[in-house]
């Protein structure tokens, strides 16, 4: 299922429909780093409310993707990670780190967090 | 009293087979199916929410260690009991390569396929019971079982 990528400002928004494959997530990925220059987005919010499990691949793909994007010139947040996804992603030992340019929003409901650099 | 006891092996054995849910594993999409389908089994179970997500991750990572070592196996489904609680096994079988060090597989960090090496030290702190058989060349069949808490 392609995940639906909306321009707000200098914002890009892809709202996870519902679960993804493995192939869905490296298209995903695809998309915005092309998108993001396209766009001359400053921002990406990823939000992922939808998704009912993130497991090792997929929090890998959106670390790699949130890499990738910095390296194109924006920084990318991730939004509406269920409590239970969380608890879960904690157990399997994965993180979202804050070291590759990846971070989890504070509030889900944010559509113009302040983004640096 | 030999009735009754028929009866309720009959039940059981009924409601084995009905329980018993097998999803081939060939490809990323077959690793969703297999999720939703533990997901499924898990919340007619009374499983808490939590719970339920912990053995779909489990579920998730098993079914796409299949796909990436082996190509094609199964994932097989099931209700089980222990003395006063419901849970979940979930056997994930393939005939692939194998494991030729499972002490190693088990091992924070490990990993011969350049991901996180997370898989199966991972999966074992999702549910409550974690067992493997591997034999090298000839597959690898991991079960582990999830109780209602």
């Amino acid at each position: 299922m392609e995940v639906p990528i909306l321009k707000q400002g200098e914002i890009l928004i892809a709202t996870v429909q519902a679960a993804l494959t493995d192939s869905d997530l490296l298209q995903l990925r695809c998309a915005l780093v092309e998108k993001v220059a396209q766009a001359r987005a400053r921002g990406i919010i990823i939000d992922v409310t939808a998704m009912d499990v993130m497991d090792s691949f997929a929090s890998r793909t959106m670390r790699e993707m949130a890499h990738m994007i910095r390296l194109r010139g924006a920084e990318t947040v991730i939004v509406g990670i269920q409590p239970d996804v969380a608890f879960a992603m904690v157990q399997l030992g994965l993180s979202m780190g804050g070291h590759d340019g990846c971070r989890p929003g504070r509030r889900s409901g944010v559509l113009t967090p302040k983004f640096t650099g | 009293m030999i009735l009754v006891g028929n009866a309720v092996v009959e039940r059981n054995l009924a409601a084995g087979v009905e329980n018993e849910i097998h999803v081939p594993i060939a490809s990323d999409q077959d690793v969703v199916v297999a999720r939703h389908k533990g997901r499924a089994l898990a919340t007619e179970l009374g499983f808490s929410g939590r719970d339920t997500t912990l053995l779909a991750t489990a579920i998730s990572e098993l079914a796409r260690n299949i796909v990436s070592y082996a190509g094609r196996g199964e994932i097989v489904l099931r209700t089980t009991h222990n003395s006063d609680r419901p849970g979940v096994m979930v056997v994930a079988r393939d005939k692939g390569p194998g494991i030729a060090s499972i002490e190693q597989a088990l091992r924070e960090g490990y990993s011969t396929s350049g991901s996180l090496g997370l898989g199966l030290p991972g999966v074992r702190r999702l549910v409550d019971e974690f067992e493997i058989v591997s034999e090298f060349g000839e597959g690898t069949t991991v079960t582990v079982r999830k109780w209602k808490g």
